[in-house]
């Protein structure tokens, strides 16, 4: 192997940042995949698979991808939850592969939400 | 490969006794079998802390800390929290005398009032992996010393960070480096000194379990500062996987180039080499280690020369501790100016303990020094199992002292401990609970100096021995009157007569609890009594018949048939026949059994 250079120290660490990142519990948004028995059935799966791909080919570190269970709207599944600092969450529903897509560059990218496919914006409350 | 869970599973020495591999094959099957693979990786990390509670799974990013594992309860975890998405709430932490479990490690008592320092990449990275460390800001601060401060700017900067040794005797790092740097003699050698024998005490083989590279990196930073050219990591035979990890640790860093010749294209050479001690305590002794390595018998030899001037092979020589290496590169990193701005006057930064003994989250803690002992008990380690009171508190191994229970807010600094009689040490920290009986304790630390004495020094051999022979006839209920004033005269005898800390820091145990428990020393000589019930010569056991419900349990339980009585009636148990064991005390529901 060759020998390291101080300012290679920085190559490294930027090809483990997204793992890093991941261990800290850091990133500057959330994608909660609803991964109940309903949400599996109605393809949850390829959804989060789409996401990992979508990730992995625009080199983004910073966004956490979890998976959850049911949110409660069984008919309107595949959902996803977007979660960003300071902002109400996003749900959207009825997701298919290329809907992940086209949400992923507009909203995850460029931060302009996608209402054509989210269902609310804001969380249930609770008492 | 995108991965949207880490589940970082415990693999130190701890978690693998209790099954963390077996665990960790299983997960990985599992996951295999839910297709989960391309979604989840299972990532073998160093010790997380809390090791009594093994085989431990860390889920991140969500932060979930999952304990006491089985193989069993792998196929739920996997399908529930890794496939579902439901955290498994039945193997989550819940704090001694609650309820309601913890799921985020950040949130738990003992992890959340932790300073992490030396141990800062704990549980975050594969210990395999060198460009892990790397990611955590691994290796820059040895960049930054090699590109831009010359060595006596690193050593100033050490001088002013505070910093002292880790190993128990606590003389300043910075100081130290500066008299092996000024030695006009070469080449010189540099020592990593995990060589930890005191019982109870991992703080070290933990460091070099879970981040190997940040004690490299530390030795490499102090060779470039001293002027060294070869290292040496004097790891205990008893450690086989911190050896393992260390040496793949030091080929990673060598194919990397940053060990071996001009490291980072600065003209520096530097490597090193792991080497395995020779299984007695005493070579943890800077001078005794020195002789090991040189292939002769650990024995140490008077001071001056100190190693500085005259170690390893006679030439110029700088041992420190593991922890004090893995400071090292922070130090560096952040600025003495950050790093003295943690601990007391005179005591900087923070201190590993392992916590074991009568406490409820035994473990491996990094606190900030001047944290008090009650705060470490309580606040971290979740106080005394079974409503107990504590007693005491052992801190500094078989060289260190107890701390009684009334001390508890004493400041946990070098120079208060050494005040109250203990010392710092490499950082055991064992507690006590009232049923402990003190005179016994030090009987037990004093019969393991007095097999580790090498037998160099007469008045450690033989002044130790004399010492133990008193304190077990005082157990054995043949104490007499002038053993206290005995003892008295013989330890400072023994501190005095002997070359190294061994034997100057052995009395202590017995010193420290003929201070503050010398009622329990005049119970067992002048009453033939032992207050804690514990030295069998000196107790009896009987059934207080107020209690007693005549349950007949304790009949059942005990081996000698020594107790009798009606059903519903209180029992009795017959002297001659009792052979002091404890099993009915055990079984007992109402607490019927007494001990006198």
């Amino acid at each position: 192997m060759t020998k390291l250079r101080p300012q290679d120290l920085d190559k490294i660490a930027q090809k483990v940042k997204r793992t890093m990142l991941l261990r800290e519990g850091e990133g500057r948004m959330r994608v909660i995949v609803h991964m109940g028995t309903c949400g599996i059935a109605a393809g949850a799966r390829t959804i989060m698979k789409t996401l990992l791909d979508e990730i992995e080919a625009n080199d983004v570190k910073d966004v956490l991808v979890a998976a959850s269970s049911c949110a409660g709207l069984c008919s309107r599944e595949p959902m996803i939850t977007v979660e960003a600092p300071d902002q109400p969450p996003v749900k959207y529903v009825d997701l298919t592969p290329d809907k992940v897509k086209e949400m992923f560059s507009r909203h995850i990218m460029g931060g302009e939400i996608v209402t054509a496919y989210a269902l609310a914006q804001g969380s249930e409350r609770m008492l | 490969m995108i991965y949207r869970t880490n589940a970082m599973i415990c693999t130190c020495t701890n978690c693998i006794s209790n099954g963390a591999l077996q665990v960790k094959d299983a997960l990985e099957k599992e996951i295999k079998k839910k297709h989960l693979e391309g979604d989840v990786k299972v990532v073998p990390t160093g010790a997380s802390g809390l090791c009594v509670n093994g085989p431990i799974l860390v889920v991140q990013p969500e932060g979930i800390f999952y304990q006491l594992l089985t193989v069993e309860v792998v196929p739920h975890v996997v399908e529930e929290h890794f496939l579902k998405g439901r955290p498994v709430k039945s193997l989550m932490y819940v704090p001694p005398g609650e309820e309601a479990p913890i799921p985020n490690i950040r949130d738990i008592p003992f992890f959340k009032n932790q300073r992490l320092i030396a141990l800062r990449n704990r549980g975050l990275i594969d210990p395999d992996e060198i460009e892990e460390y790397i990611a955590r800001d691994g290796y820059r601060a040895l960049a930054k010393a090699l590109t831009s401060m010359t060595p006596e700017e690193v050593i100033a900067e050490i001088k002013k960070s505070g910093l002292r040794g880790r190993g128990g005797a606590g003389f300043p790092t910075g100081l130290k480096w500066e008299f092996c740097r000024s030695s006009p003699e070469t080449p010189k050698y540099i020592i990593c000194n995990a060589d930890e024998g005191d019982p109870g005490a991992f703080m070290d083989r933990s460091v070099l379990e879970a981040d190997p590279h940040s004690v490299i990196e530390g030795m490499t930073i102090g060779a470039y500062a001293m002027g060294g050219t070869q290292g040496y990591i004097y790891v205990r035979v008893e450690y086989p996987l911190a050896i393992k990890r260390m040496k793949r640790a030091v080929e990673q860093a060598r194919d990397y180039g940053l060990l071996g010749k001009d490291i980072f294209r600065r003209g520096f050479d530097f490597d090193v080499d792991v080497f395995e001690g020779a299984g007695a305590f005493v070579c943890g002794e800077e001078t005794s280690l020195i002789a090991s390595i040189e292939g002769r018998p650990p024995e140490p030899r008077m001071r001056p020369p100190f190693p500085a001037q005259s170690g390893l092979w006679g030439k110029p020589t700088n041992i420190n501790n593991v922890e004090t290496w893995a400071n090292i590169a922070v130090i560096i990193n952040w600025g003495a100016e950050w790093f003295s701005q943690i601990g007391t006057d005179t005591s900087k930064g923070t201190k590993v303990f392992s916590l074991a003994g009568n406490i409820n989250n035994a473990g491996l803690v990094e606190v900030p020094m001047g944290i008090t002992l009650r705060e470490i008990v309580y606040d971290i380690g979740g106080g005394i199992p079974n409503g107990k009171k504590l007693k005491a508190v052992q801190t500094g191994g078989p060289s260190g002292g107890f701390i009684p229970s009334d001390l508890l807010d004493l400041s946990v600094d070098y120079d208060r401990l050494q005040e109250a009689g203990a010392i710092m040490g490499s950082g055991g920290m064992i507690v006590v609970d009232e049923e402990t009986c003190m005179v016994d304790m030090a009987k037990y630390f004093l019969e393991f100096t007095t097999s580790e004495s090498c037998g160099r020094c007469t008045a450690c051999r033989e002044g130790l021995q004399a010492m133990h022979q008193i304190l077990t006839n005082i157990c054995a209920g043949q104490g007499k009157d002038g053993d206290i004033e005995l003892l008295n005269e013989l330890a400072p005898a023994v501190e005095d007569g002997s070359m190294c800390a061994l034997g100057r820091t052995a009395p202590n145990p017995v010193l420290t609890t003929l201070r503050y428990f010398k009622d329990e020393y005049e119970a067992h000589i002048n009453e033939r009594r032992c207050p804690a019930g514990v030295c069998e010569v000196l107790i009896a056991y009987s059934i207080d018949p107020e209690k007693c419900k005549g349950c007949m349990l304790c009949v059942k339980s005990c081996p000698q048939g020594a107790i009798t009585g009606e059903k519903g009636q209180p029992q009795n148990i017959d002297q001659e026949q009792c052979i002091k064991c404890g099993a009915c005390r055990e079984v007992c529901k109402f607490e019927a059994v007494i001990v006198r």
